[in-house]
């Protein structure tokens, strides 16, 4: 019987998940069912290159915006917040009107 | 070939394009001619403050007439430009700025234009993000910020769709007596030729009094609400009489996109527009020292652009008196997105022999004739200033 790795349980936009340890965030956004950010004109996007190079993975955590996460492991606790580029969903808008 | 119209253009960057616009409403066959295309010098890499300076009287005079004529431009800008009225403070450090705050409060009064005077805490609470404490700030809620090329390209389908036609990317080889020679081998004729070529316009004129005045601009990824105003400090008055031929100044502004844009450096005898490392380095720490957290800040561009600088801190609107065919829109130095649209009711005033708007001498190229401007002489001991 494998051992049973004990889970870490932190949140993706105020709702917890869990998740073993080793995962990276952009996986834990991703098991979330979240997009990672939101793009100037509005569109949602999520991890492409998975090695820091491609800057679609951003998401905000622990308050510091702009952090690559394909590049971060999970840590117990950690708060991620996506989709947080405010100035593009209101940008998008106001390009529309 | 060639071609003739009334007036040609020789720059499409905003002051051209803005005079181009001018020139075709009011019913002048105009050409316009860029070796690049519109809005690619300075236009492209100025920062976008609408802004009310005083460096002079006629100076004061030409930004006020102009940031009326764009307040009254704003409701047709179509969203790209990103006119957002997000206001300048001047921020004091001390009380000796904050004496030049009140100085300035009242000098705008009596020009007409409302400002406000901050206190440390009334400042802190207005833009958190600046350090404290600071002595204060003066408020100046009419001006703007836009995105320049965008302007430029907005004036330019305006003049086209008023007539004018735009040549490019055409290189001139020369510009006189009612004649522009193309490398293209084309010729236009025109009874009036008008140089809005920036810091290249001594390309075609080498006798301008005009030199580049080299700048850098960092621009940060998206952080929303981080600053809400432009943010320029008055500290340049202590150093206004440096020796040294380059500086920085804290400059920062709100981009619409929660970008941030980070100003500014001033620099004589660069040529090239590679990024000088120490100077960026000094204009960001100079920031920095405003804007303490502007180092948890991701800079995603970095460049260089050249102002078009004159002795006196004025631009060269009108005629050009060795030739008749001759008229200049040029060296507006850090003022050329603000003062294009004055500009281009100036010029065309003048083009067309009737009275400017606003008095005309202070910015009329013969000034540079008159014998007194011993040029390198008048550069040396001309005061800094703190605009990008």
């Amino acid at each position: 019987m494998p051992e049973t790795v004990r889970p870490l349980v932190l949140s993706v936009n105020g709702a917890p998940i869990a998740v073993q340890p080793g995962t990276t965030v952009a996986a834990a956004v991703l098991m979330a069912g979240a997009a990672t950010r939101i793009s100037i004109a509005g569109e949602p996007r999520a991890p492409l290159c998975g090695m820091g190079i491609c800057f679609e993975c951003r998401v905000t955590i622990d308050g510091v915006p702009h952090q690559r996460s394909c590049q971060i492991l999970c840590r117990s606790g950690m708060q991620i917040d996506t989709g947080s580029s405010k100035a593009g969903e209101d940008y998008a808008s106001w390009r529309r009107a | 070939m060639s071609s003739t119209a009334d007036v040609v253009v020789l720059g499409a960057g905003i002051v051209g394009a803005a005079c181009a616009r001018e020139c075709a409403a009011r019913g002048l066959k105009t050409l316009v001619v860029d070796s690049g295309f519109v809005g690619c010098g300075a236009t492209a890499a100025g920062m976008g403050h609408i802004v009310v300076m005083d460096d002079s009287s006629a100076q004061l005079a030409l930004t006020r007439y102009a940031q009326q004529l764009w307040l009254a431009l704003s409701p047709e800008l179509p969203p790209e430009v990103e006119f957002e009225p997000c206001g300048t403070l001047w921020v004091a450090d001390d009380a000796e700025e904050m004496e030049e705050v009140r100085r300035k409060h009242a000098l705008y009064a009596s020009a007409g234009i409302g400002s406000e005077i901050l206190d440390a805490h009334a400042l802190a609470e207005a833009e958190p993000q600046l350090r404290r404490p600071l002595a204060g700030a003066l408020l100046v809620p009419s001006d703007a910020v836009l995105y320049p090329p965008a302007a430029a390209a907005f004036l330019m389908r305006a003049a086209m769709q008023a007539g004018a036609l735009l040549l490019a990317p055409q290189k001139v080889l020369s510009a006189e007596k009612g004649c522009v020679r193309l490398a293209s081998g084309e010729e236009l004729h025109a009874a009036r030729i008008v140089n809005a070529c920036g810091a290249e316009s001594v390309a075609l004129l080498p006798e301008l009094p005009i030199r580049k005045r080299k700048g850098h601009l960092v621009i940060t990824d998206r952080y929303p609400g981080f600053i809400r105003r432009q943010l320029v400090e008055l500290g340049y008055l202590r150093s206004a009489h440096a020796v040294a031929a380059d500086s920085v100044a804290f400059n920062v502004q709100p981009r619409r996109t929660g970008q941030v844009l980070i100003g500014s450096s001033r620099e004589f005898g660069a040529e090239d527009a590679t990024i000088h490392r120490a100077l960026l380095g000094a204009m960001v720490a100079r920031a920095q020292q405003y804007l303490p957290r502007l180092a948890d800040l991701h800079a995603i561009r970095v460049w260089t652009g050249f102002r078009a600088a004159t002795p006196d801190k004025l631009p060269l609107i009108g005629p050009w008196p060795k030739d008749d065919s001759l008229f200049l829109a040029t060296g507006h130095e850090g003022l050329g997105i603000t003062t294009s649209l004055a500009t281009a009711k100036l010029l065309v005033a003048l083009l067309l022999g009737e009275d400017p708007p606003i008095p005309a001498e202070p910015y009329l190229p013969a000034r540079f004739l008159s014998g007194s401007a011993q040029e390198d002489g008048v550069f040396a001991h001309a005061p800094e200033q703190s605009h990008a």
